[in-house]
């Protein structure tokens, strides 16, 4: 573990909003039947998250359920404990069609942070992020400019953002490029 | 002359004076101006020269519509072409030249061409370059390239930055006159949410010049009220310097918003490019005035009415002493009022209607200015400026009547409506006779996915041309919009102006009505790309009937105005021509963008380092730091060699060839597929994706296995790994995990939705390296760990989970290069920590990375095949001679029935065989297998074709694998490959393995 480092290792950039590489986080794609009660209650048990609605994310006290698809969700946890909770999903799900995996090295977060967060994201993804339109806990599968990407709105009105961990340096540039001072467009 | 007046510039702030220059002259403005408004008021006139006859133009215009006042701006990363003086604002230390002219503008050697006019006519470039064939390639390819083009091509970098920005609203108003502010605050009193946008500085357009008064106030005082209140409102957004460019299917419209082209020297981006969705579009474009087609209208000083009446108001500038105004309709009377009021002169106002005009015609004539009605220009007399005009009957054939001295001429052949974007999606035009102009028709408009229409018109650019009418109809478009945007319209009356009552207005497409040939071929309808009223008469003689085709032949229209000012004039001409009604004959089609955007713009962040994703391994910052030499896979850029100082790629390949065969290499595998499959139904499921039988193989076992798509063809392969009874994990090639994954999910959800099975694209969560060599063990046993890596402990094709050092490990015992090896994963965040420590573990072997190039060599001594190589889209396994790897057993899979066909089971497909050069030197990639005789095109027959061919250091020769007819029946046959330089090398077929043929090195 001493040796696991994140894509771009907590970098940052000071712009009209705050673009940070937040570090190494857990991760895991579930897939499987997202109304089935065993499903419900493994998400529970490892999360304390309940399943999340359509372009949700939920969060509890043990992680966060981001809805990726009708029978795919994220699961959000501390790196640290990404195996136990990789382990109680699919002790829980035993004799369930469930896949659990964990992805967390394979991706990147990003956090977009400041009063000018919501236009640093509208320049590069093609979604609705006014204000009454893209709200706290409310979650999108995405793009960000040229590559896929995720995010969702915190309760502090900072987005988080998830790419793959390939495109890390691309997406930290073009946060950047769309950041930058004097950018701002004053409509969100 | 043209110069400043002491008063008038409603839109200046003659506080601040502004310096800039035009070719090399330092000349001042105001803060306010417009680069053309501040040329003219230093008298600078002339501001290019035409296309094709480098004839002197002026400005002729005062907005977007403007054909001839096109600039080259700024310098060196700034540096523009093709830049409208009249919307370009004007700013401290702008520089500029003008276009199209050598050696000066003034002096200009190109303008011969002027007196060969008669030889340019229509269609010339298509007559003239016809024949003899020779010719174009010598004769008129270096003249054409000589001369083309307006503006310079830019030499120097952009040194500017752009963006998109996504919006969305429920309604769009593109124009922010006085139609637009008035839709926009009807639409936004029903709730919803506006956006405003106007291509000027400026908002409520050219109102406050031409006055009139709205619930009892000035005009001018209506707007500032009016832009107020939307600026209140919380549901409005208003933009400035922002042109609606197109509208688009489903309510999409994009707003090129020049963010700091007036303040060069500001943070921030040049221009956005907003992308926006709306629910309804409020288009209240506007109107551009029609020139009058009369000898001589194109010489400098002759200019639109109303923009002779803009530049007096707008910006404090008479174009001259004494103008005449010439018009068909009473709307030109307000420039020789204005005129008049500021002090000027107006010689002569010559209405081409025998009948004059109306009130506006009472007023002028109280004024003293003296009006001839039904009288016209025969010809307008001056070369870089106007001097004088000669009058004519309109009824008549051009005898002049009367010679009148002037230095400019104001024009107005009536208004067209700006249809351009209503136009753009589909929606339908109607002419209007009383106008003599085509008005959007409200009932064809332009339809989104419901059928429900998503582009209303309002204002002038829905056909309406006075004050009271413009504002009603501006109202209703609001409240139209807001309520097919699913709002409550308001409930508000629309604001009551004070209609000025016009005479009704005549077209005028030729003045006079008959004029003759010499005074045709001096009338201009397209004043960029030189095209006359000849012109357009000559191409309907010469059977151009259509105005589409027509537009081509002349150029009409053509121009970087695209026929702003010339549309209706030309096919109107055309269709005189022609006899046909107008309608009959209709306009040319209206594209995006409305004026000409930056590529800046379309670009947005897509430039230098973000041009496009590069995708990085968790070990490419050690590729980086030893420079090696990229190749690009995918969008990742892997290393095709790591050269040292001075050693060239070939031979850095060949040392890390050598040195893997001999002792131990390294290769970042990470980028390959790796896609987990998980379920019950997983063992079919890849039972139906791979060619050969998956669902048998013992969790802990590993498998080669082949991927045809329905047809048969060889897609992409990989080695399966079973990780338990319900789990497998299928490694593809770098370039097809995407693919491979998509295909997956695109079987399992449209035609397998009821099997069970659930996969996952975990590609990017592991760093794969390959260990290579004779010393593979030795290195990886030296980290210690808790993997036994023995040959019985970890057998070939077999994998195992556990620690190598403090890693947590992965290790598949596969080998595509033919030696002892492992590709072993490991957590991506741990992977560049690990590649580090294999680097110091294997350091005493020597050890040292090796690129694709490489691995190419190495499989292709092996005789493996590689996806892309031997496979191109048109190749089945079986001619590989993989049939070992197709399953008999299996009832079904994906290509097995096509490869069943007739034409897939032919024994005449070629076959892949090995070759090998006679005097060992390598067969040029892509070389064919010559055949003898010829086809029936002339051709050399073949008889085979290289997909690999290398240098092969291991074996000390050139090395080939190919396709060949009956190859592999013809083993130790020579047969001869053609080379670059006409010659042919002879390679002998030969099996294609060349290296350890029976397997011992690898299983060790």
């Amino acid at each position: 573990m001493s040796n696991a480092v994140s894509a771009l290792n907590s970098a940052s950039f000071e712009g009209f909003a705050t673009v940070t590489e937040t570090g190494l986080r857990g991760m895991i794609t579930l897939r499987g039947d997202l109304s089935s009660a065993k499903l419900k209650a493994a998400v529970k048990a490892a999360t304390g998250a309940a399943i999340p609605d359509v372009r949700r994310v939920t969060t509890g006290k043990d992680g966060m359920a981001a809805w990726m698809s009708p029978d795919e969700l994220l699961i959000l946890c501390d790196y640290a404990s990404v195996n136990d909770t990789i382990a109680t999903l699919t002790a829980k799900l035993t004799g369930e069609h469930a896949l659990a995996v964990n992805v967390s090295d394979a991706r990147a977060v990003f956090r977009i942070a400041g009063d000018g967060a919501r236009e640093v994201l509208a320049k590069l993804a093609p979604v609705d992020l006014s204000a009454g339109a893209f709200q706290a806990g409310d979650f999108r599968r995405s793009r960000i400019a040229q590559v896929a990407a995720a995010f969702w709105l915190n309760d502090d009105n900072s987005f988080e953002l998830v790419c793959f961990r390939s495109v890390a340096q691309y997406v930290f540039d073009v946060l950047k490029v769309s950041a930058q001072p004097g950018g701002e467009v004053g409509f969100l | 002359m043209s110069t400043r007046l002491a008063t008038g510039g409603r839109l200046l702030n003659k506080g601040k004076q502004l310096n800039f220059t035009f070719n090399g002259k330092q000349l001042t403005g105001f803060e306010g101006d417009t680069l053309a408004s501040a040329l003219l008021a230093n008298d600078q006139m002339m501001m290019g020269r035409s296309f094709k006859y480098h004839r002197p133009r002026g400005v002729v215009a005062s907005g977007a519509e403007e054909p001839n006042a096109l600039m080259n701006m700024g310098k060196g990363g700034k540096f523009e072409p093709n830049q409208r003086a009249t919307t370009t604002e004007l700013f401290d230390g702008l520089t500029c030249a003008s276009q199209n002219h050598w050696p000066s503008l003034e002096f200009d050697v190109g303008a011969v061409n002027n007196y060969m006019t008669r030889f340019f006519p229509a269609g010339f470039y298509y007559k003239t370059f016809m024949f003899p064939k020779f010719a174009w390639k010598h004769v008129f390819e270096p003249i054409v390239r000589q001369s083309a083009g307006l503006g310079q091509v830019p030499k120097d970098r952009d040194v500017d930055t752009y963006e998109h920005f996504y919006a969305y609203v429920d309604i769009a108003v593109i124009g922010g006159g006085v139609a637009g502010l008035q839709a926009a605050k009807a639409a936004a009193l029903s709730g919803a949410k506006v956006l405003l946008m106007e291509q000027t500085a400026h908002w409520g357009g050219r109102a406050a010049t031409d006055g009139g008064e709205v619930d009892g106030k000035p005009v001018a005082d209506y707007i500032a009220d009016l832009v107020a209140e939307l600026d209140a409102m919380d549901n409005v957004t208003m933009r400035t310097r922002m042109m609606g460019s197109g509208v688009y299917d489903h309510g999409y419209v994009l707003g090129y918003e020049r963010v700091n082209d007036h303040t060069p020297g500001n943070d921030g981006p040049r221009h956005r490019l907003w992308r926006i969705r709306a629910k309804q579009i409020v288009t209240a474009t506007g109107a551009i005035e029609r020139p009058l087609s009369f000898a001589g209208n194109d010489i400098p000083g002759v200019m639109l009415a109303a923009a002779i009446r803009d530049y007096a108001a707008d910006y404090g500038v008479s174009i001259g002493d004494r103008t005449v105004v010439v018009t068909n309709n009473d709307d030109a009377y307000r420039t020789a009022i204005l005129l008049k009021n500021a002090g000027l002169e107006v010689p002569v106002i010559l209405d081409a209607r025998a009948g004059g005009g109306g009130a506006l015609a009472e007023e002028a004539r109280a004024l003293g200015i003296r009006i001839e009605n039904g009288k016209g220009i025969a010809k307008v007399k001056g070369g870089k400026r106007v001097t004088s005009v000669a009058i004519c009957s309109q009824a008549g054939e051009g005898a002049v009547l009367e010679e009148i001295q002037c230095d400019a001429v104001a024009m107005s052949g009536g208004w067209s409506p700006v249809v351009h974007l209503w136009s753009h999606c589909g929606g339908k035009l109607t002419w209007d006779d009383a106008q003599a102009h085509f008005r959007p028709d409200a009932t064809r408009a332009p339809t989104n996915q419901d059928g429900i229409g998503f582009v209303v018109p309002a204002g002038s650019a829905n056909g309406e041309m006075d004050l009271a009418a413009i504002l009603n109809d501006a109202h209703d478009a609001g409240k139209a919009a807001s309520k097919a945007a699913g709002f409550n319209a308001t409930r508000k009356a629309a604001p009551k102006a004070d209609a000025q009552a016009e005479a009704a207005m005549e077209p005028v497409w030729l003045m006079p009505q008959g004029a003759g040939p010499k005074l045709r071929i001096k009338a201009w309808l397209d004043f960029q790309n030189d095209v006359k009223v000849s012109d357009v008469r000559l191409a309907a003689q010469e059977g151009y009937e259509s105005v589409e085709h027509t537009k081509r032949y002349t150029t009409l229209g053509m121009a970087t105005d695209q026929g702003k000012l010339s549309n209706i004039n030309g096919l109107a001409t055309l269709a005189g021509q022609l006899n046909a009604p107008i309608p009959a004959v209709g306009t040319t089609t209206f594209r995006p963008p409305y004026t000409p955007i930056s590529f800046g713009a379309i670009a947005g962040e897509a430039r230098d380092e973000v041009f496009q994703p590069l995708r990085r391994t968790t070990i490419h910052g050690y590729h980086e730091d030893v420079n090696a030499f990229y190749e690009p896979v995918g969008q990742w850029r892997r290393p095709y060699t790591f050269p040292r100082k001075g050693e060239s790629h070939a031979d850095a390949v060949k040392r890390e060839i050598l040195q893997t065969r001999d002792s131990v290499g390294l290769l970042d595998a990470s980028t390959l597929g790796k896609i987990i499959v998980k379920g019950p139904d997983a063992g079919k499921f890849l039972d139906m994706l791979y060619t050969n039988m998956m669902s048998n193989l013992k969790p802990g076992k590993c498998r080669y296995g082949l991927m045809c798509s329905e047809n048969g063809f060889l897609s992409d392969d990989g080695v399966v790994a079973r990780i338990d009874e319900d789990t497998f994990l299928c490694h593809t090639t770098t370039g097809g995990a995407e693919r491979i994954h998509g295909w997956m999910e695109d079987w399992l959800q449209c035609e397998w939705w009821d099997w069970k099975v659930y996969t996952a694209n975990v590609t990017e969560q592991y760093a794969q390296v390959a260990v290579v060599g004779p010393n593979a063990r030795k290195v990886i046993e030296k980290l210690g760990g808790d993997m036994d890596v023995s040959k019985e402990g970890l057998a070939f094709m077999e994998w195992k989970d556990g620690k190598i050092g403090d890693f947590d490990a992965r290790a598949y015992r596969i080998s595509f290069s033919g030696e002892l090896s492992y590709e072993i994963a490991v957590p991506a965040s741990q992977g560049r920590a690990f590649w580090d420590a294999l680097m110091e573990a294997g350091a005493e072997f020597n050890i040292m990375p090796y690129g694709t190039e490489a691995l190419h060599v190495m499989r292709a001594e092996k005789g493996f095949i590689m996806i892309g190589d031997e496979t191109d889209g048109t190749i089945i396994p079986q001619d590989l001679g993989l049939n070992w790897a197709i399953s008999k057993k299996k009832e079904d899979f994906l290509g097995k029935r096509a490869q069943l066909r007739s034409h897939m089971a032919d024994p005449n497909r070629w076959k892949l065989v090995g070759l090998k050069t006679v005097d060992g030197s390598v067969i040029p990639d892509g070389s064919y297998a010559i055949a003898a005789g010829s086809n029936a095109n002339g051709q050399r027959n073949t008889q085979g074709r290289v997909t690999s061919t290398y240098y092969s250091p291991t074996l000390d020769c050139g090395i080939a694998m190919g396709l060949v007819h009956n190859g592999p029946d013809r083993m130790g046959e020579v047969i001869e490959f053609n080379k670059v330089d006409g010659s042919t090398v002879k390679a002998e077929i030969v099996n294609p393995v060349f290296y350890d043929m029976d397997g011992e090195k690898q299983n060790v």
